[in-house]
């Protein structure tokens, strides 16, 4: 027996593992061009809320159609990979179906479970591309998607069927070769969905039959890793960034806002407070606020990378309801795509940050930033936690602090709050005035 | 003849006196006409049920929310230090406001600069009233059996999860509550957050607060109940825009409750 099939299957594999940890450790770097964090307090608080959002799918529920058609895709993921160990361990033994004779019954069981998850998928892929191109669901057809993102989209999801298709089309041939007697198959006591389509097939040749067992063998394990390649050049990866995306959750109040602490020293002795650190020099201040990527944490920016765009986010806030520019899905995308971009200029010995570009101009503009009225509704529809919330206001403070460019009212709203501690002009005086009629009206 | 009292944390101090709560009137509720209103209702029920509380009057100033959201960090400061300064100055323990945009920021803000106080949003103090049987209802008054939807503020239900308090203190008025579609955490935002309030909005095909206002009034309510005075302005400018103020009312929860009492 020729060891040549173990061989190339090792070389794949070692090809796939090759690309994969080059791309993760790019991702990791453009992760990290953001500040540090400390996001590991509260550890029985994190792992609950991963295993509740991410692993639980919590917040997918709030829309019950897509959340099942998810959910079955989900669980197909998860399951089918305990087919893909077999897959592997075959391909480096040179065996087939080793796991059969050690399992028996239950081996049909299971084959039978992973072969109604692959109909699963199918449908819900088939039901994914009808929600993006022919219904053209309004959250999954905006402008910002034209392009790339909506190529990706539909890729994922043709990718996905494909190889749904290649494990149906394995098992049929497969059980024919048995029945038939053909060496090295093994006859397993009825595969249900594959049996479907065994009329294609039956009046085939055993060789047709095995060169097509084969192929779709092959085309299914090289298919599964060339995907994971490409996963990590795609907004899908979510599937693996939603876990550690939802333990590092903020889990403040989503009302707070991050403190300034290189703030407080100034206000402090601007005010005439002593303070116990007030003698130590001052903490080096980089830039206030957020003007690209580097200014933002590396929370942030994980989050960027592990949006799927969705557009739950999008599709929930008031701005962009009502026909304003903001779409804080588009703000995690502009985030992702300033991150890479300079992350490749560093790779590749370029200018880097200093390209002349920068996140909030180049990708982000001011007009968006502007029209969030804060409201959180985007932190909330997120079903992996993701905040865009976060990196608005950051810029937000880039623009008021660093340029003093906010729009022209708020300018007004600053200066009427410094000379009358009031956004509005009043006299601070007047301030109590409210009180002078109900303090001469008798009590009922 | 017995007045109304609306005694200062100064005077209160003067006099050897710690009140029990400070009630933190907000700038809208100093400032806003209509907002004004919404204050006087609060502090009518405050003395009617005997609450000690006080104010800090002239004392108060801006929580600097609107300055924070717009971006300038170190306006916000200066108001929130000075603001801790004469709070922990009178030793302030518990605040009551009436205005969600304060509640958050003292809340949620003010401990990272030294100021830890127990916050509740007016909407929870007089849920607390109406429980203990503090507050005596007359069972509606003018409300009773009527449709009300209650428009939730962000700062409030998603930014703080206080959700059920306003809802608890409108059902006690043995009315109709009626639910908006997006209502709770899925609320629809009036428009004003984040320092909207004072900005023309960006260009768009429609104001937020239009919006809001034609699915409350798409309830059938004659009455939308609000808990925060951002939130009334928009919703009673959305009234009026879709020229419906004669027969459908924009009120605060104090309001409401104030009316109810007959004061």
């Amino acid at each position: 027996m020729s060891i040549l099939p173990q061989l190339l299957f090792l070389l794949v594999f070692a090809v796939a593992g090759f690309f994969i940890y080059k791309r993760v450790s790019f991702l990791r770097r453009s992760i990290f061009l953001g500040k540090q964090e400390a996001r590991n307090d509260q550890k029985d608080e994190r792992w609950k809320t991963m295993l509740l959002v991410a692993f639980g799918q919590k917040k997918m529920f709030k829309r019950l159609g897509p959340a099942f058609l998810h959910l079955l895709i989900y669980v197909a993921f998860i399951v089918i990979n305990l087919e893909v160990l077999e897959f592997v361990i075959d391909g480096l033994s040179g065996q087939h179906r080793i796991f059969a004779p050690f399992l028996g019954a239950v081996y049909t069981i299971a084959m039978n479970i992973f072969e109604f998850l692959a109909i699963a998928v199918l449908v819900s892929c088939f039901a994914f591309l009808i929600r993006r191109n022919i219904m053209r669901v309004n959250r999954l057809a905006m402008k910002e998607l034209n392009g790339w993102p909506a190529l990706d989209a539909n890729l994922i999801l043709i990718i996905e069927i494909v190889l749904m298709f290649a494990i149906l089309t394995m098992n049929a041939t497969d059980q024919i070769l048995a029945e038939r007697g053909v060496e090295k198959y093994i006859v397993l006591d009825g595969l249900f969905f594959s049996s479907l389509i065994q009329p294609l097939f039956q009046g085939m040749s055993d060789s047709t039959l095995i060169f097509l067992e084969r192929f779709s063998w092959w085309f299914h394990i090289i298919g599964i890793l060339a995907f994971s390649v490409y996963i990590t050049y795609s907004k899908h990866l979510h599937i693996f960034l939603a876990f550690p995306n939802t333990w590092y959750s903020n889990l403040k109040p989503k009302g707070e806002m991050k403190n300034m602490p290189e703030v407080t020293n100034e206000v402090n002795m601007m005010l005439g407070i002593q303070t116990e650190g007030s003698s130590e020099p001052p903490a080096e201040i980089g830039r206030f606020g957020a003007k690209d990527v580097n200014d933002l944490s590396w929370v942030n920016i994980m989050n960027a990378f592990s949006c799927t765009e969705c557009g739950r986010c999008t599709a929930e806030c008031p701005a962009n309801i009502t026909g304003k520019k903001l779409s804080p899905r588009k703000i995690m995308m502009d985030v992702r795509d300033r991150a890479e971009e300079v992350s490749k200029s560093i790779d590749a010995g370029g200018a880097g940050f200093e390209d002349g570009k920068s996140l909030l101009g180049d990708y982000t503009s001011k007009e968006e930033i502007n029209a969030c009225t804060s409201c959180n509704a985007c932190v909330e529809a997120c079903p992996i936690n993701i905040d865009p919330l976060d990196i608005i206001l950051q810029m937000r403070r880039y623009t008021a602090m660093e340029e003093s460019s906010s729009p022209a009212q708020w300018n007004a709203m600053f200066q009427n709050m410094e000379t009358s501690f009031s956004p509005w002009k009043f006299a601070p005086t007047d301030r109590f005035n409210w009180a002078d009629q109900l303090k001469n009206e008798e009590t009922k | 003849m017995s007045t109304y009292k609306v005694p200062t944390m100064a005077e209160m101090a003067a006099s050897g006196e710690s009140p029990e709560i400070l009630f933190w009137v907000g700038c809208a509720g100093s400032f806003d006409d209509r907002y004004k209103a919404v204050t006087q209702a609060f502090v009518k029920i405050l003395n009617k049920v005997g609450v000690s509380f006080a104010v800090l009057g002239p004392e108060e100033a801006c929580t600097g929310d609107p300055a924070r959201r717009a971006g300038n960090e170190f306006l916000f400061q200066m108001q929130a230090v000075a603001n801790i300064q004469v709070m922990n100055g009178y030793n302030i323990k518990k605040v009551v406001t009436a205005c969600p945009h304060c509640f958050n920021t003292i809340k949620n803000e003010y401990p990272a600069l030294g100021g830890n106080y127990e916050v509740i949003h007016h909407s929870e103090f007089l849920q607390q009233l109406i429980n203990e049987g503090k507050v005596a209802l007359q069972g509606g008054g003018e409300f009773k059996g009527k449709k009300i939807t209650f428009h939730d503020s962000c700062y409030l239900g998603r930014h703080n999860n206080v959700y059920e308090a306003p809802r608890e203190v409108i059902k006690a008025l043995d009315v109709e509550l009626v639910e908006m579609k997006r209502c709770r955490t899925k609320g629809l935002c009036c428009g004003a957050g984040g320092a909207q309030m004072f900005k023309e909005p960006e260009p768009g095909k429609k104001d937020v607060n239009i919006e809001r206002t034609e699915e409350a009034l798409s309830t059938g309510a004659s009455a939308i109940a609000v808990g925060c005075p951002f939130c009334l302005t928009m919703m009673t400018d959305g009234v009026k825009n879709k020229d419906r103020e004669h027969d459908v009312k924009v009120y605060d929860l104090a309001e409401m409750i104030a009316k109810d009492m007959g004061i």
